[in-house]
């Protein structure tokens, strides 16, 4: 079971919307101020730069500057909105396909308008998550063809080239860079492959762009880990780590692991962190799709770091030698180091591979092992030591097999929408009055939980 | 000169590097790792040698 919390008052501009638990109809959508015309693309490409938009797929990279190297390509280009969320510890991204399916298709809508593409696709694994965007597109025909393509649910599934590879009727399964999706992508066009979170904030900007920043600096987070029950909610960049946790209801968290399993894990010390790329980054993590798992104080970060390095090798594509041999020997070393049967080279072949095998994959799946390997000996070096020295009960009592299960999160339930006659639209809203204050601040405290199951 | 390789097709083999043990190592698993990808100027025969040598050609120079 998933809930979701709504950050106090719900004014516009959020993701999350003012009804989470229900699926968004057409009128209801257009009543927020989508589909309208207000901002044509230009405009909206300039309102991207100036907020500084950042892909929310995991890594960070500015939107407006993705729009344009594909609008500068020429020729036809193509769309992708890219739902399927591969990071165990996630959920937003298909809630957003469930629950917001229109705020996504006007956002690939808008993102076609800047690029000038021609096409647009859907690509998602969550049959809920494909039965709503369908009804969606048939509801409101979109501008331009799009079409919904569904694949197997897997770790790599969503990485760039490897949505490319599947549209184009291959397997789902990363290929070798260069060349991107920008230069060469679907059917051999320049193709824009966009998370559905970032296509939402682009419509949101589009819809209100006097918020732009505040629609900028606000991202969807999944928190999970401990016996809470796992939360989608939206916060602002800036807050910090442990006020999260608080917020979450893991306040003696001793630890994360971030963004996903590519942030790796972080200790007590780094919860002080604000929630903000950059600062991230910089302190050798990273927010990536916005997945925190909390270590729980009755917990042992040895025990995740193997339940992560376990996932990641059984996710392998197992195309890259270097990737099933790298991930198996990560992975075989950290149970090794749960279950008390590491061996006196355990900490230094850990060390070697956080530092040789980053780079070596053609995704990023061998890097994420390599960085859990890396951040578990940099964040809790006495903890290894201590289980190199003695077998820790905590680890021998979670079981290996559950691992999975300990990193899963479940989406929230949507329920369908009541059918709705048409809303008119609002006027178009370009203030310059409104101000991103609007939005809920960082202390803003918690907050009714809506119900969800998975 | 860039020599790049496509790990998805990396088999191994190994005889990439004796050419260029300047440009390619082995790791402990016997697959290519390209140590210098901007290939050093006087290097280049060295490059497309070690290119060449790939029975499954993983490896390629560009530019």
């Amino acid at each position: 079971m998933t809930t979701i919390r709504l950050p106090t008052a719900q004014p516009p501009g959020t993701a999350l919307g003012a009804a989470p638990a229900v699926s968004e109809n057409a009128g209801a959508y257009r009543a927020t101020g989508g589909y309208a015309d207000a901002t044509g693309p230009e405009e909206l490409l300039a309102d991207l730069a100036a907020s500084g938009l950042r892909g929310r797929g995991g890594a960070g990279f500015p939107a407006a500057v993705k729009l344009r190297s594909v609008r500068d390509r020429g020729g036809s280009p193509v769309v992708v909105a890219n739902g399927e969320e591969g990071e165990p510890g996630s959920a937003k991204d298909r809630w957003l396909l469930r629950a917001r399916p229109h705020l996504v298709l006007d956002g690939l809508a808008r993102a076609a308008a800047v690029t000038g593409a021609v096409r647009g696709f859907v690509y998602l694994s969550d049959p809920a998550a494909g039965e709503s965007i369908r009804r969606a597109l048939a509801e409101q025909p979109p501008p331009l063809p799009v079409e919904v393509v569904e694949v197997d649910h897997t770790y790599v599934a969503g990485e760039e080239t490897a949505v490319v590879r599947r549209i184009d009727g291959g397997p789902a399964l990363p290929t070798a860079k260069p060349p991107r999706p920008f230069e060469r992508g679907v059917g051999g066009a320049p193709t824009l492959v966009s998370n559905v979170e970032t296509l939402a904030r682009i419509a949101l900007t589009a819809a209100r762009p006097d918020l732009r920043h505040a629609i900028a600096r606000h991202t969807l987070v999944t928190l999970s880990g401990g016996p809470a029950t796992p939360v989608l909610t939206e916060v602002p960049y800036g807050i910090p780590l442990r006020t999260l946790a608080a917020q979450y209801g893991n306040a003696d968290a001793t630890g994360a692991l971030m963004g996903g399993l590519f942030g790796g894990l972080v200790d007590a010390r780094a919860l002080d962190l604000p929630l903000e790329p950059g600062a991230l980054t910089a302190a050798r993590t990273a927010l990536g799709c916005g997945a925190i798992h909390f270590l729980a104080p009755d917990s042992c970060p040895v025990t995740t770091a193997a339940d992560a390095a376990a996932h990641l090798a059984a996710e392998s594509a197992r195309q890259c030698g270097v990737c099933v041999s790298g991930t198996a020997a990560v992975g075989r070393t950290l149970y090794g180091l749960a279950a008390g049967t590491a061996g006196p080279d355990t900490a230094d072949n850990l060390h070697r591979w956080s530092q040789r095998l980053p780079g070596r994959g053609a995704c990023g799946l061998l890097d994420a092992a390599a960085g859990i390997a890396g951040s578990l000996l940099r964040s809790f070096p006495e903890l290894v030591r201590s289980h190199l020295a003695a077998p820790c009960p905590v680890c021998a009592d979670a079981a290996p097999a559950a691992g999975r299960r300990r990193l899963t999160v479940a989406v929230p339930e949507v329920a369908d929408a009541p059918r709705q006659a048409r809303v008119p639209a609002p006027p178009p809203a370009r203030s310059p009055s409104s101000s991103p204050s609007a939005f809920p601040s960082p202390t803003a405290l918690p907050l009714p939980a809506l119900k969800g199951t998975p | 000169m860039k020599l790049l390789l496509d790990s998805t097709r990396c088999q191994g083999y190994g005889l990439c590097q004796e050419p260029a043990p300047e440009l390619v190592e082995l790791d402990e698993w016997g697959y290519a790792n390209v140590i210098a990808v901007v290939v050093p100027a006087g290097t280049e025969d060295a490059a497309r040698a070690c290119a060449e040598s790939c029975p499954n050609s993983a490896l390629r120079v560009e530019g």
